[in-house]
């Protein structure tokens, strides 16, 4: 009789836990997308302060200069590449604004020349994103590589940025470009 | 083909947007006569979409096989064997993201905040653990969840915790819910994932603080069983709900208790409930008593709790960052501070200090009411355990705590009765 009773009561509680997941389950599979969401940057309200380089739970940062070629003006003097008040413009170190090097600078023709990131060694600062941005077109701009991200579930980076530019994505619009529309399928 | 083609459509948009470039660029795009082709801007693909549907699938092929292991096997090698995978691919593979553990506060944020849509594999990690739990036990906890894992494996030469200091520690994991649970509604963070103690070692690359709190929890993991698990994991006190009403249980024994006492040292977490020799019934005035007397204390814990954590609300909203950055600003002095890189980016937002007061404002007020909440909900939690030490338990064999028992599936080996 005793045992019964015991039994009984469980069964109750058993049936109000399974009640209350199927309940929290139902609504929120209302709610729920397919697929994981990805964290990527807004450059429209990125300030360059640096952190992407250093807050990111990946080392070097998953943050990466992307070169958006269709903005860029082929500049000689590039406010990307050289530092402000260099006396010859020559790929010497020297001259260089990237701390790491990462940007390749070749002659295309006169006078224009041709930016490439090196993915390998960039680490996201964002300096030659500020330099560009400043005196250029803003061609080079800060994204999240996908295929460095580990897509916490809380981005580190998120979390310390002072301009509040990271964001949750859908896979559909995983790169954000400011001022130009990728017509890329991803 | 396709390459080429892309890169054709590209320059024909090119054309047809010029105009519209040229009032925005400083430096238009130059005519290149040399038959220059522009390389396309690399944007290297996310993880496509069916691995997660892969991670959920997964997810129930472990939990499946360590319960029939556990359940039908009795297998203490299965479940080693199944821990094995878990931390390979939930582990290292997955690098400990998606986790059960940290989908809790996808949850809590899915349900306060409308704006937020969660992952269907987010739910999913969360609701089927529940599940099996609701069935078999704990035992998504004995071998599925890598973070138990790894532990499970690290235990070598087990030592007990006093049951009182087992106590007081099992009340950890309640605040910590109830915090991860305020800061995951008021969308200020997700702390669970911030000090996830084993993410740094999955990743093998993670600063020195996540990596250092890893190392130091398993040299505990050495001698204590399980201590994230047990005293930590806010996941896991869900989970030990559930798991009191579960319907099949492990069972100590596969036929009838001989009372051999075999077993009876055998569990790491101390989750073997031994029998009580005599049946001792309390007087009904006694419990009268008792009753009414839990009937007021918990109550009053609960006031008591939700007004001392309130008085904290302040202190606890500081994580937030608005809130930050709006304390920041009114104690800003441009004469004789440096403008902090918040500060910094506040002033190119665009956006008016009044603004930001507001919402700031807004977040302390729901921190106000949240700090109550969490305060009575830790007075409940104080009051619940006082009343459960106090509840007088009758028990002919000895039998797995189904609160705190994980089906680790140690003791299984102990028993000598023979299954019929």
């Amino acid at each position: 009789m005793k045992k019964d009773r015991r039994e009984f009561i469980n069964t109750c509680f058993r049936f109000a836990a399974g009640a209350s997941i199927i309940g929290v389950a139902g609504v929120l599979a209302n709610k729920s997308v397919k697929g994981d969401y990805l964290w990527q940057l807004d450059p429209t309200k990125c300030t360059q302060c640096g952190r992407c380089a250093t807050s990111c739970v990946v080392t070097p940062s998953a943050v990466k200069c992307i070169h958006v070629y269709d903005m860029c003006g082929y500049c000689d003097l590039c406010g990307g590449y050289f530092r402000p008040n260099v006396k010859n413009l020559s790929t010497g170190a020297e001259n260089m604004l990237c701390p790491t090097g990462a940007i390749k600078r070749t002659y295309v023709e006169d006078p224009y020349f041709k930016y490439e990131i090196i993915d390998e060694l960039c680490i996201g600062c964002g300096k030659c994103v500020k330099g560009c941005g400043a005196f250029g077109n803003g061609s080079l701009q800060l994204q999240v590589s996908h295929d460095l991200c580990v897509n916490c579930n809380e981005c580190a980076i998120a979390r310390d940025c002072p301009s509040d530019a990271f964001k949750r994505v859908p896979l559909e619009e995983a790169y954000q470009f400011a001022g130009f529309k990728t017509n890329k399928k991803i | 083909m396709k390459k080429i083609f892309s890169i054709f459509s590209l320059f024909v948009l090119l054309i047809i947007d010029f105009a519209a470039f040229a009032q925005t660029q400083r430096f238009p795009r130059p005519e290149f006569e040399s038959g220059y082709t522009q390389p396309v801007a690399s944007m290297p693909e996310p993880r496509a979409g069916i691995f997660a549907l892969v991670d959920v699938l997964l997810l129930i092929a472990a939990l499946s096989l360590i319960t029939w292991f556990i359940h039908r096997k009795r297998s203490r090698t299965g479940v080693v064997i199944t821990s094995l995978f878990s931390i390979v691919y939930f582990g290292f593979l997955r690098e400990g993201c998606v986790c059960s553990v940290g989908s809790v506060q996808n949850v809590v944020l899915a349900l306060f905040n409308p704006g937020y849509h969660i992952p269907l594999s987010a739910l999913a990690f969360f609701v089927i653990p529940l599940v099996y739990t609701l069935f078999f036990g704990r035992t998504f906890c004995a071998g599925v969840c890598p973070l138990g894992a790894v532990q499970d494996v690290f235990l070598l030469r087990p030592v007990n915790l006093k049951k009182w200091l087992q106590k007081v520690l099992g009340l950890i994991p309640w605040i910590y819910l109830g915090l991860a649970i305020l800061y995951a509604a008021t969308g200020t963070d997700f702390i669970i994932c911030r000090y996830d103690p084993f993410v740094g070692i999955f990743r093998f690359n993670a600063t020195f603080f996540m990596f250092a709190i890893g190392a130091a929890f398993l040299l505990i993991s050495v001698f204590i069983a399980r201590p994230y698990c047990r005293f930590l994991c806010p996941y896991g006190v869900i989970l030990n709900l559930v798991s009191r009403v579960s319907k099949n249980h492990l069972s100590i024994t596969p036929a009838s208790c001989i009372q051999c006492k075999l077993c009876e040292n055998s569990c790491p977490l101390d989750a073997i409930n031994k029998p009580v020799e005599v049946k001792q019934m309390e007087g009904k005035r006694s419990a009268t008593r008792r009753f009414i007397l839990l009937g007021m204390i918990i109550p009053a814990l609960m006031i008591i709790g939700g007004w001392v954590v309130s008085n904290f609300h302040e202190n606890l909203a500081m994580v937030n960052s608005k809130v930050r950055l709006a304390n920041e600003l009114l104690h800003f002095d441009s004469n004789t501070m440096k403008e902090s890189l918040e500060i910094e980016g506040f002033r190119t937002s665009g956006k008016t200090k009044e603004e930001l007061y507001l919402e700031s404002a807004a977040i302390l007020k729901q921190f106000y009411y949240g700090s109550w909440m969490l305060g009575a909900f830790i007075g409940l939690v104080f009051g619940l355990s006082l009343a459960g030490l106090t509840r007088y338990k009758y028990r002919e064999d000895y039998e797995p705590d189904k609160g705190e028992c994980v089906s680790c599936a140690r003791c299984l080996k102990y028993c000598p009765v023979e299954s019929n």
